[in-house]
């Protein structure tokens, strides 16, 4: 009885969550595989964390990665980028490959490795000594790079991030001053200007309110028509909003692996495994 | 107890939360605050001390105690009057203690960025012992190895200072006197204010919010990019506040700057030149063979010195506090 209830419950849910993701049409945009992950492993110390994890990412595409808390999904993208090897005990095998070449690859600089592939965090951090302006232009200065016309590129980046209008008129104020969903924008516009092949989000929306993340989310289907997106997000309506192809990690106390990976609609409509189902329908996690 | 209290008319009014501490509590508690009581209390007394010995000195000099250069003790065999003045003293302690900021700070808080950022881990323990035993060493020996192994190089590269640089106005030379110069102390005091800075610097680049790094290296920064963007203007107020307390410890430093300084009773716009001033070895030059009213005015100069520390010092702290609560 109680069960029947349950039962039907997480068949709406589950139910909505693919009407959602129906409306998305995976793989129409692909450009052929831009960023690709090979045979993935992590520690920390000696624990491992995420184990053999494979996974394709498509040119032009938004990738989501859900799955419980404490499942690898965070340390998978920062290998991506190679912010892994910021803590200090941390350790990787395999490989990343973006265009082919292995971004782990002995005599790389990682400095241009960060430029191609960059991240948006959980808390919007843009720079608080920095006005709205020097905080989209800062990759720039941080990575050396000199432009002639700046102010497009500004213009260009606030525009695509969906915030021009909101703050046109007060580019020189800090970045400080404006809302959590403001400054999540900013800090997507900041990632934009160095012209990034791929764009790493790491819950970019968990500390945000609704109507910001809706903003957001936009802004994200937007700019997946010109760049390779990648988003780790615990909210599986976003999942389903905004993705083209979904993977599904999931750590039984052992290091986090990839259960299943498949277009968005396929994941919320007909997921393979018993565990990405029950995970889905919110059995668990 | 239960008896109704008549008419209220205020309403309810808060209530006195009260606890009964116990007795060791209560013995602890007498133990540490009366720690904390009587260091107020003894840096209370010894200002108390010298202003009140001071008091007649400041009476009878005025504002030219401050002002004027001459130290002279009353000598009845030579017909003098006493005239106590410490201005060219007070001047010569600033300028020794910025020629050591000079030197010192760029040193220090470039050991604290290598500390913090640069230096691989098996080396920063031991590093960080060696800057903090530097400022255990006694200042006595500072001063020796200033006297007897920085001279004699300091003189050298004062000579090429003048060579190169002689038409600017300090750093000229009416004679040949390159040893015990205002340019020599500030040396020896760059090194002992080295550890203070290094240690208040790498304590503020600790505490750079990681977001903020992260987000600079997400962005393509390289390591120096990275800290000139993110770690120094996080840190410039509290780095500031350290480069001060070095000053303070640099004015109120005496016998390291006593052993290599040739003290003269004169403003001397040379820095090179061997004459200085300074009011802390005014002090212990003069102290030995004081007469009563001399060590009166010995102790005038100490207050003058103590409020000036003091300043520097209160400046300092608020400084870095304020960084340090900017989060």
């Amino acid at each position: 009885m109680d069960n029947e209830g349950e039962k039907d419950m997480s068949q709406t849910k589950v139910n909505s969550l693919a009407s959602i993701a129906a409306t998305r049409t995976p793989g129409t945009s692909a450009m052929g595989v831009g960023l690709e992950a090979r045979n993935v492993h992590a520690w920390f110390g000696q624990k491992h964390v995420l184990s053999d994890i494979s996974l394709d990412f498509y040119a032009g595409t938004v990738t989501a990665l859900i799955g419980p808390s404490g499942c690898g999904k965070s340390t998978f993208i920062r290998i991506l980028n190679r912010m892994h090897e910021f803590i200090p005990t941390a350790a990787m095998a395999g490989e990343v490959l973006l265009d082919g070449k292995d971004v782990y690859r002995s005599g790389v600089d990682v400095t241009k490795i960060r430029l191609g592939i960059g991240m948006v965090f959980q808390k919007p951090n843009p720079f608080p000594s920095m006005t709205i302006k020097e905080n989209v232009l800062s990759g720039l200065k941080l990575a050396q790079i000199k432009i002639n016309n700046s102010d497009e590129l500004l213009e260009d980046c606030l525009v695509r991030a969906g915030l021009w209008s909101e703050v046109k008129d007060r580019l020189d104020q800090y970045g400080g001053t404006l809302s959590g969903g403001q400054q999540q924008r900013l800090c997507i516009a900041r990632s934009l200007a160095v012209k990034p092949q791929v764009l790493l989000m790491d819950e970019p929306c968990s500390a945000l309110d609704p109507g910001s993340t809706l903003r957001i989310e936009e802004t994200i289907r937007d700019l997946s028509k010109t760049m390779t997106i990648v988003i780790v997000t615990h909210n599986m309506q976003q999942a389903a909003r905004v993705s083209d192809y979904t993977g599904f990690f999931l750590s039984d106390g052992g290091p986090g692996e990839l259960i299943e990976t498949a277009p968005t609609s396929h994941i919320f409509s007909n997921p393979k495994d018993k565990r990405t189902e029950d995970y889905v329908t919110g059995r668990f996690g | 107890m239960s008896t109704v209290n008549p008419v209220k008319s205020e309403g309810p009014t808060p209530r006195e939360i009260t606890t009964e501490p116990r007795f060791s509590d209560r013995i602890f508690r007498g133990i540490v605050s009366s720690g904390g009581m009587i260091s107020l209390l003894v840096l209370g007394l010894i200002s108390l001390f010298l202003f009140y010995n001071g008091l007649n000195v400041f009476r009878s000099e005025g504002l030219s105690f401050v002002t004027s250069f001459e130290w002279i003790a009353e000598s009845i065999e030579n017909g003098t009057e006493a005239s106590y003045g410490i201005g060219a003293m007070l001047y010569g302690t600033l300028v020794i203690g910025f020629i050591g900021l000079f030197f010192g700070f760029p040193l220090a808080v470039g050991a604290a960025l290598f500390l913090s950022y640069y230096a691989p881990e098996w080396l920063k323990k031991p590093m960080v012992l060696v800057v903090d035993v530097m400022a255990a060493i006694p200042s006595i020996v500072f001063g020796l190895w200033g006297f007897y192994v920085l001279m004699p190089h300091a003189e050298e590269w004062a000579k090429l200072i003048n060579k190169y640089f002689g038409f600017i106005p300090i750093f000229s030379m009416p004679g040949d006197f390159y040893s015990r110069s205002p340019f020599i102390a500030g040396l020896v005091l760059a090194v002992m204010i080295i550890p203070i800075i290094t240690s208040i610097s790498r304590e503020v680049f600790a505490q750079t919010p990681l977001d903020r790094i992260q987000a600079a290296y997400a962005l393509g920064a390289t390591r120096w990019s990275m800290i000139r963007s993110v770690v120094i203007p996080y840190g410039k107020g509290g780095v500031i506040g350290g480069a001060m307390l070095g000053l303070g410890r640099a004015i109120g430093e005496t016998v390291a700057v006593y052993t290599v300084l040739n003290l003269v009773y004169d403003i001397r716009p040379e820095v090179l030149l061997s004459a200085g001033g300074s009011v802390a070895s005014l002090i212990v030059n003069k102290f030995g063979e004081a007469t009563e009213p001399e060590l009166k005015a010995l102790m005038a100069a100490g207050f003058v010195l103590f409020m000036v520390t003091l300043a520097v010092n209160f400046v300092a702290n608020a400084i870095i506090n304020k960084t340090v609560r900017q989060g």
